[in-house]
């Protein structure tokens, strides 16, 4: 009997523990597994922000971080980026996930207003809705910043929301990234962060008058709003990479600057910005995509014909050696060569010979350092003619170094030079 | 033949040799070489030149200074383009390199103002005017004018243009635009174009000599006015 009773005592111990045990089973492993996805979504998300380079339209020059505020002119009108931070009154506070996946994949506003494409929700509609959710769970995670922008300044009629719903019904193209099934899982990856995350079409492709891109593929074009022109990413005499390694693509997206070309301009904020911090993998993903879409026509170039030069000509380039000696060779060497991964080599440099000339006639203007990244910490840099040789002699030294060493392009004007000047980025 | 096959190892050779890369030095002087060709030559800095020197100057004031082009607060659009993308650390790096250059100062240049002028001007520089609340220039820039370590630069050495731009742009918000309060800024609006003309023109006309003082001759409420230009990040070394 007293078996049976401390039998039943410790029987009922046991469940007891059991039922504690049970408890802790369900609650303990799940309190743990929901703070973790919470936490690993929103490290993924920070990720995800870094690579789609979120604060580099979002944060003004010098401030704060997502606050918006920062002014994009272009011939449609002043806009004014928005803040994105978490409070309530002036940034996203109130939003919803569903909120934000409206405006990142169709492009319209919590009070369903249409949101222009300067905004660029043309190539966003790719992004997935967990890389989405993502995204906007590490936004919620940031530093509230209470700052009010000022209003757009757009000019009529592209005001008109009638007029942008008729745009988007003609050019916009929604819809999540679908993998083509014929093409590695590494080559899909690096479409999805190029067309969709990196939004790399919003510069590399040309805009027609209504603003909106010219063609699906990065055939260049002239970066709206600014004067400097995104290089087709398909052509061989552009920025092609089809007859690259991988390594070296990956280097000059991940460092900046390759034995070959330097970022400049806008690139060289992307890569400061963004590039720099993808994974291995990533970077090496779109490497592999980029390589793809290039031309791999290499003969292309040694095809071409240099026609004999006129008289006037070779007076003109005459001047312009003259200049270069004097201003660019120390750095850039005698024959142009340069010394690959410091003071890009001007020899056979695409960046140099391409049309239309203004990347270069800018480089000379402003100069510039190439960015300051993990691959290139202490990089050396080139200073800005514009104060101290005129447009005229600008403009032979430019026409000399597109027609030296090899290098074929077309001559470039003063009135060039002029034209290339203006817009900070 | 001989001769055939030798011209063309001399051709080969002689090509190769134009095409070996440039030899770069691996030294922060040659890393900031693009700010010589305005900055750094002796002749460019003279009395009449825009370029103001940078080298001997306070290692924290340049640092502020690289700081405030890149971030857009002082603005200037050939230095905002070139340090765009570049760290605090390198322009940190870069201006301990130039402060710890050594400079000749330019002679001083004679200026002709009357000596009524001559004498209010030296009482605003060592006495200051209470009555608008305009402290001493040399209460923060130090009793010779050359400047305090780290952030504070000499007044003296310097063209007189680039002293009316500096002026006239504290008066009109344009040097240090966004960060408020600026103490600059508040002594520019206070003093009289006539003042300011003045200044411009007695200032080139004193030796420069020596160092820039250690910060403990600052009096707490001049740092306290001007809290801006104390508030470096990660100034390590004065």
């Amino acid at each position: 009997m007293s078996i049976s009773i401390s039998a039943k005592y410790i029987g009922r111990l046991q469940l007891v523990v059991l039922f504690i045990g049970w408890l802790f089973g369900i609650l303990f492993p799940a309190v743990v597994w929901a703070k973790d996805t919470v936490e690993t979504k929103q490290q993924r998300g920070a990720y995800l922000t870094r690579v789609a380079n979120c604060a580099g339209c979002h944060t003004a020059r010098g401030g704060q971080d997502f606050a918006g505020g920062r002014i994009l002119n272009t011939p449609f009108g002043e806009f004014v980026v928005s803040n994105i931070t978490p409070d309530a009154e002036t940034g996203l506070g109130r939003w919803s996930e569903e909120d934000f996946w409206q405006a990142l994949h169709h492009g319209k506003s919590k009070d369903g207003r249409y949101l222009y494409p300067v905004f660029p929700y043309t190539e966003y509609t790719r992004i997935s809705r967990q890389d989405a959710d993502a995204i906007f769970s590490y936004l919620r995670s940031v530093t509230p910043v209470r700052q009010i922008n000022p209003e757009h300044k757009i000019h009529s009629p592209y005001d008109n929301q009638f007029l942008l719903f008729l745009w988007r019904t003609w050019y916009f193209k929604e819809g999540v990234y679908q993998p083509d099934s014929t093409k590695s899982q590494e080559w899909n990856r690096g479409a999805y962060l190029v067309e969709g995350l990196g939004h790399c079409n919003a510069c590399h492709t040309a805009r027609n008058v209504w603003g909106a891109s010219k063609d699906d593929r990065p055939l260049g074009g002239e970066i709206v709003g600014s004067r400097w022109y995104a290089p087709s990413l398909v052509s061989v005499q552009q920025a092609g990479v089809g007859h690259w390694p991988i390594e070296e693509i990956v280097e000059l997206l991940s460092t900046g600057i390759n034995q070959h070309a330097v970022t400049s301009g806008p690139m060289a904020t992307i890569v400061r910005q963004s590039l720099q911090y993808l994974t291995a993998e990533d970077q090496r993903a779109m490497a592999v995509y980029l390589k793809s879409l290039g031309e791999q026509d290499k003969d292309q170039q040694s095809k071409r014909k240099i026609p004999p030069m006129p008289e006037v000509v070779r007076q003109y380039l005459a001047r312009g050696e003259s200049i270069y000696e004097k201003h660019c060779q120390d750095c850039h060497g005698k024959s142009g060569q340069g010394a690959p991964g410091i003071y890009p080599p001007l020899a056979g440099n695409r960046a140099v010979t391409m049309n239309p000339p203004q990347n270069v006639i800018r480089s000379v203007l402003y100069g510039g350092y190439s960015p300051v990244t993990a691959g290139n910490p202490r990089p050396y840099g080139m200073p800005p003619y514009q104060h101290i040789i005129r447009d005229v002699e600008i403009s032979q030294v430019i026409s000399y170094i597109r027609n030296a060493w090899g290098n074929f392009g077309s001559l470039v004007s003063p009135d060039e030079i002029d034209q290339s000047r203006g817009s900070e980025h | 033949m001989r001769l055939l096959i030798l011209s063309g190892i001399l051709f080969f050779t002689s090509v190769a040799a134009a095409d070996a890369p440039v030899e770069v030095a691996d030294t922060i002087a040659e890393r900031v070489k693009s700010c010589m060709l305005c900055h750094g030559d002796q002749d460019k800095t003279g009395l009449d030149a825009y370029y103001p020197r940078i080298t001997g100057k306070p290692a924290g004031y340049l640092f502020n200074q690289l700081r405030n082009f890149r971030d857009g607060r002082r603005y200037y659009q050939p230095m905002a383009i070139l340090l765009e993308n570049l760290t605090d650390e390198y322009l940190q790096e870069m201006a301990e390199y130039f402060a710890a250059q050594p400079y000749n100062y330019p002679l001083p240049r004679p200026h002709a103002l009357p000596s009524a002028t001559v004498q209010e001007i030296q009482v605003l520089v060592d006495s200051g005017d209470a009555t608008r609340d305009l402290p001493a220039c040399s209460a923060c820039h130090g009793a010779d004018l050359m400047g305090v370590k780290p952030f504070i630069p000499g007044l003296l050495g310097l063209p007189s243009a680039y002293l009316a731009a500096q002026f006239g742009g504290w008066r009109n918000g344009g040097v240090m635009r966004g960060q408020v309060p600026n103490c600059m800024s508040e002594i520019a609006r206070k003093l009289s174009q006539e003042e300011v003309n003045a200044l411009a023109l007695w200032l080139p006309a004193q030796a420069a000599s020596g160092e820039p003082a250690e910060q403990d001759v600052l009096a707490p409420e001049m740092v306290e006015r001007c809290q801006s230009i104390f508030s470096a990040r990660r100034m390590t070394k004065p």
